[in-house]
């Protein structure tokens, strides 16, 4: 009976700190790799590792606001892919590059934005609908890239791949710094502004949303559309990353997206969890991958862990919410 | 079966104020079924109307009509005085009525201030108002408040979620909310259904205290004791319509009953649908 009260009280400080064990874990494996080889604790390559989070980090972010609704986003990488092609297509075609950007963003948010309107107005489950959402974002690549990889031209289009060097020694990409700002501001409109509250309310308890008054379909909507447009920053820091637009790219970044989240301590039924935890379930898989690389271990024991840690997240997410 | 005297007719102080709120001759169909049936309703300030009748009697559908989750197809309902006609539930929450709905409309995972001021969030001023930025101290502390002077005293800790509540603190929050913005009606469907027996004292303390600030409370209730406990008036529902108001003091529970299946008529004498109540106990006198 003790040691059942303890447990409760366990429990809901896990509970009502749904980061405190994503963090535990990720401190875990930092320690983990550290002592298992004597490559892995140096400055480099935390900088390479986070570097390696900046795309699919950013398009957990999006998938984060939608998961917190109660939806999934199985289209994010592929409309971000979308993204790098026309980013391209339109400078290499002779439209200054920021404007391709700016371009790349709205076609970005247009296209989550009629998945969220697809979610609202028929009715159908966001797993569907951003299913469907996935093959026709993905036909529209290949047909738009006629299958091609297209070399970036350097310039705006690859000027989040420059770095900033903190003590002349610290590597920051310029990606990384607006990956960082765009967690900063979307962490700042979840937990300040009504808006967010809205979000967790529709995510948590649609009815009770309604009946005091929060316009359900209008906050859905306009969750994926600023989701649409990080997927959009999320496509520009692609191109820094690696400077060529490829239809084949990321085709597995939506499933990668969902584990950072969900490895985060976000709740797939929506309502719990947040940003915060997005960014550390994006380090932990992106310093299991690293790690395990550096032990010498198959990649497909670093996928096989990965997927172990997702159940886990989740079979842990339960228990700690199990009502006593 | 009425025990009523002459005294307690003379004592009504209050006879002659006008309803507050009304309703004439609603009718709602659904298809074949008739939900409402020329039912009337009057609600006097002051007083806690308790609103009984059988499973399927129409209740529900009546407080649907009043709080603009439906729209009745005749009849007119008046607010003040001034008719009023309301198509969703916020036009009327925009008219100063308030609903403690059974299901509490609540997000669990959100904190008490935040529940109480769902959908109604209160933005800090100047510029970080511009920014649209909630002003959670000022919630904080009026959340605070208002559970402090409903007495409240068992919610210790206003940042907490309200899934970690008991069943009663969490009909607290919800009686809380109605309380707060309730400018003119609070409307309470079944509180105490689904609490034990100290929990829905608590509530009907709740329900005290709000009249005793003069606003009007509406319960909806099969539980016969907390109607007797609580209620200035009983109006009587049975087939979509209204049958009568009867006076607590001058009946019994059975006779309610009976009212209710529709065994008993209610005699001329316990009725007080046209009358307004006594609520001198208005002020908070015991």
């Amino acid at each position: 009976m003790h040691r059942g009260r303890r447990g409760e009280s366990a429990r809901r400080l896990f509970a009502r700190n749904p980061v405190l064990g994503p963090t535990a874990a990720l401190v875990l494996a930092i320690v983990f790799f550290s002592l298992s080889t004597s490559t892995f604790f140096n400055i480099d390559n935390f900088s390479l590792i986070v570097q390696q989070s900046v795309v699919i980090g950013t398009l957990a972010l999006g998938q984060t606001l939608i998961i917190l609704t109660a939806g999934i986003d199985l289209a994010n990488a592929a409309i971000a892919v979308f993204g790098t092609l026309l980013l391209t297509r339109l400078t290499l075609g002779g439209l200054p590059s920021a404007m391709a950007i700016v371009a790349g963003l709205v076609a970005c948010t247009i296209a989550a934005t009629v998945s969220g309107l697809l979610v609202t107005r028929i009715k159908l489950p966001p797993f569907i609908v951003t299913l469907g959402m996935l093959a026709v974002m993905t036909a529209v690549t290949n047909l738009y890239s006629t299958g091609t990889t297209f070399a970036v031209p350097n310039g705006t289009l690859t000027w989040l791949g420059n770095s900033l060097y903190l003590f002349g020694r610290v590597q920051f990409t310029m990606g990384m710094l607006l990956a960082a700002l765009l967690f900063v501001v979307m962490w700042f409109v979840l937990s300040k502004t009504g808006w967010g509250r809205h979000v967790y309310a529709v995510g948590n308890e649609p009815e009770a949303a309604r009946l005091t008054g929060i316009h359900i379909d209008r906050t859905l909507v306009s969750v994926y559309a600023v989701a649409g447009l990080i997927y959009g920053f999320a496509a520009w820091m692609a191109l820094g990353r690696t400077p060529t637009a490829d239809p084949n790219a990321y085709q597995t970044g939506n499933l990668d997206s969902i584990t950072a989240v969900v490895i985060g301590g976000t709740s797939l039924f929506g309502g719990r969890g947040g940003v915060v935890g997005t960014v550390v379930g994006a380090l932990i898989v992106a310093i299991l991958r690293s790690g395990l690389t550096q032990m010498g271990i198959d990649s497909n024991y670093q996928n096989l862990a990965t997927g172990v840690l997702v159940i886990a997240a989740v079979a842990f997410d339960q228990a700690t919410r199990r009502r006593a | 079966m009425s025990t009523a005297t002459q005294d307690d007719t003379a004592r009504r102080s209050t006879a002659g104020q006008e309803p507050i709120m009304t309703g004439r001759g609603l009718v709602k169909r659904y298809g074949h079924v008739t939900a409402i049936n020329g039912a009337d309703f009057d609600l006097y300030p002051g007083e806690v109307l308790a609103i009984v009748g059988d499973n399927g009697a129409g209740k529900s559908s009546l407080i649907k009509a009043l709080t603009g989750a439906l729209t009745p197809d005749e009849g007119t309902i008046t607010l003040d005085g001034k008719e009023v006609k309301f198509h969703s539930p916020l036009e009327a929450r925009r008219q100063g009525i308030e609903t403690v709905y059974q299901t509490l409309a609540v997000a669990p995972a959100l904190d008490i201030a935040s529940n109480l001021f769902l959908g109604r969030e209160r933005r800090r001023g100047g510029i970080l108002g511009s920014l649209r930025l909630l002003d959670k101290k000022a919630m904080r502390a009026a959340a605070r408040d208002e559970l402090n002077s409903l007495g409240i005293a068992t919610i210790q800790d206003i940042s907490q979620p309200v899934e970690t509540l008991s069943g009663g603190q969490r009909q607290a929050v919800a009686v809380a909310r109605a309380a707060m913005f309730g400018s003119k009606v609070v409307i309470m469907d079944e509180p105490t259904a689904a609490l034990g027996v100290r929990e829905t004292g608590q509530v009907l303390e709740l329900i005290k205290r709000i009249s005793g600030r003069g606003l009007p409370v509406v319960l909806i209730s099969h539980d016969m004791p907390a109607v007797f406990e609580v209620s200035d008036r009983i109006h009587v529902h049975r087939l979509g319509r209204r049958t009568g108001v009867v006076d607590p003091a001058r009946v019994s529970m059975s006779d309610v009953v009976s009212f209710i299946t529709g065994a008993q008529e209610i005699p001329a004498d316990v009725d007080v649908t046209n009358r307004a109540p006594d609520v001198t106990h208005q002020g908070g006198a015991p």
